[in-house]
């Protein structure tokens, strides 16, 4: 342990993240990993075998360490019923800055991922437009692009924790439906303009290739403000789970409605009404009104480390750390809580600061051994403050489990261990 | 001519020819090919509440029923009853004193959404794959089910927008928050 005592900003140990720095050179704890803190003495560095022998040469196509094959997606067990359909999560607490790598990206599919051939891809912009066009995947491939990083967030994500229970949950399991990444593609507006949408038309219904031939309704405005016909992520073809060979992408907004492997897009007065935003993705009230369209994602936040089933070996200094967004503007603001809400601190908003984007938080804490309940607050760019659960569920009920901003608490116990808790 | 000359020349070409590749590119891109609603007729699958896209036909639920038991009621029960949470299409109650159960009779505010549905995603294990007549005798079974039409009532693309679901006043569009 350091023999500085650091400036307390909050209660129950949270430091100035003024200190990130100096402290780290003393060395933090990681949860769940082994503590760096108090050298031993005993320890003699040797060559490593590793350095006595030429591994293997360059390859043409790359693929993770070994060591890091731990990270994997949490999905759920195929339902016969539901063929293809199911959600897979991504690693949170294994994840760092604020980019989701590909394979890690979180999934949702109403009935599978299709196998497209792009040669034989269609995308389809009809109704009513001046001239209904087809457009092939070579011929998109030669517009102008614009490319974005944004987070994507199902509306389902955090939904669990409206029901309560789920003591052993982890970020991954009670979060993992939102990652982010660069996207790259046309503006929808381009190719709209190139159909020429009629005076009358106030809505885009988008239509998928899967089986289900998932559809949502878009409001033109929204279409002609920054929605993306998207053909890159992170640089690369968007992965068949994604919507290859296209996707549209509609920044902040819930999930589903950026429909994947998109082939139409058609110019409507009022929205097509499809099943995927009448039965499903509205929100029942306590009065038992529906809210429909509900569109952006909130103003959000989730300590990623330490957080559920992780566990603290020793007393001491640790880097709290997490990832916060909004669906209407870039995050201006995170606080972090080590006594469940009671006194708050300003963490450090260590990654850039895009609208619509997952940005990354950290705060030092000393734990002392005792009881502590972990929280972190985003406020983004618009004033929005993101809601405790109590107050979600004074709003909105627990009928409904879509759309779900709350704080999460985590709690850590005498022994280290960490799990959610709700307070 | 003195080389600086010569490179400023070129220099000056090179950007006339960038700039008119430049503009091209802002202006020149349109490749979508036109085509006509007519050749989109088997594409376009939207049946909207408008009355829009639906195909010929026509079903009654009687009709239905045998369409039902052969390719529906294997995950949807024999009366809709379901064989599992999401599979349940009838019943419930959204003024029930516990959390209401959400079905197509309870919930949904559109009859069109039916048909809709049923076209484009239904069977789960064999999409696409009944007629349209199919699809409307399955429409009008399920709108039976529920208790909102008669068994004879005939299903085509003007009767079924005129069925006024149960909770068709049940929702508030937030669309304007964007």
């Amino acid at each position: 342990m350091p023999n500085k005592v650091f400036d307390k900003v909050a209660g129950n140990g949270l430091i100035s993240r003024r200190h990130l720095l100096e402290i780290s050179a003393a060395g933090l704890g990681m949860a769940a990993s082994n503590s760096v803190l108090g050298a031993d003495s005993a320890l003699k560095l040797e060559i490593p075998a590793w350095s006595k022998v030429p591994g293997p040469g360059a390859s043409g196509y790359g693929s993770r360490s070994t060591h890091a094959e731990h990270m994997q997606r949490l999905a759920g067990a195929p339902n016969p019923i539901y063929p293809g359909g199911g959600s897979s999560r991504s690693p949170l607490q294994h994840l760092q800055g604020t980019i989701t790598p590909n394979s890690l990206h979180f999934e949702r599919h109403h009935a599978g991922i299709p196998d497209i051939n792009p040669a034989e891809h269609k995308l389809v912009i009809n109704g009513l437009v001046r001239q209904p066009l087809v457009f092939e995947y070579e011929d998109l491939l030669k517009y102008p692009m614009v490319s974005k990083i944004h987070f994507l967030e199902c509306s389902g994500n955090s939904g669990a924790l409206l029901r309560g229970g789920n003591e052993n949950g982890t970020a991954q399991s009670l979060h993992g439906l939102v990652s982010c990444a660069e996207w790259t593609g046309i503006s929808l507006s381009t190719l709209l303009d190139e159909a020429g949408v009629l005076r009358e038309a106030s809505w885009v219904a988008a239509v998928g290739a899967d089986a289900a031939s998932m559809g949502r309704s878009v409001p033109l405005s929204k279409a002609l403000d920054d929605v993306l016909v998207a053909l890159y992520q992170n640089g690369e073809p968007v992965r068949p789970g994604q919507g290859y060979p296209i996707r549209l992408f509609c920044p902040g907004w819930e999930g589903n409605i950026s429909v994947k492997w998109l082939t139409q897009l058609k110019l409507t007065r009022e929205p097509a009404q499809f099943r995927d935003e009448t039965s499903k993705y509205t929100d029942t009230m306590p009065d038992r009104s529906s809210y429909q369209f509900t569109f952006p994602m909130g103003t959000k936040s989730l300590i990623t480390s330490p957080s559920g089933q992780m566990a603290l070996n020793s007393q001491g200094l640790y880097k709290v750390t997490g990832i916060a967004w909004s669906g209407s503007g870039s995050i201006r603001r995170v606080e972090v809580s080590a006594d469940g809400g009671r006194s708050w601190a300003d963490a450090l908003i260590e990654s850039d600061q895009f609208e619509k984007a997952l940005a990354r938080f950290s705060i030092p804490w000393e734990w002392n051994g005792g009881d502590a309940v972990l929280q972190s607050r985003a406020t983004d760019s618009q004033g929005n403050v993101q809601p405790t659960r109590d107050a979600v569920i004074a709003d909105r009920g627990t009928i409904n489990r879509y759309h779900n901003p709350c704080i999460q608490s985590w709690g850590v116990n005498r022994a280290g261990e960490v799990s959610n808790v709700y307070i | 001519m003195s080389i600086f000359k010569r490179l400023g020349y070129t220099a000056v070409t090179v950007s006339i020819i960038l700039y008119g590749l430049f503009a091209n590119s802002q202006e020149a891109v349109r490749l979508g090919t036109p085509v006509s609603e007519e050749q989109l007729a088997e594409f376009d699958l939207i049946a909207a509440p408008d009355g829009s896209g639906f195909p010929e036909g026509s079903g009654t639920a009687r009709e239905g029923k045998a369409v039902y038991d052969t390719k529906c009621a294997a995950c949807h029960a024999a009366k809709g009853e379901g064989t599992s949470g999401n599979t349940v299409i009838v019943g419930g109650d959204m003024r029930s004193e516990e959390a209401p159960l959400r079905t197509v009779g309870s919930y949904w505010p559109y009859a069109s959404t039916i048909f809709d549905f049923v076209r484009r995603a239904m069977p789960a294990d064999a999409p696409k794959s009944l007629s349209n007549t199919e699809a409307y005798q399955v429409t009008a079974y399920v709108l039976y089910l529920n208790g909102i039409i008669q068994e004879d009532t005939l299903i085509n693309a003007n009767t079924l927008n005129a069925v006024k679901m149960p909770n068709a006043d049940g929702f508030i569009d937030r669309s304007h928050i964007q």
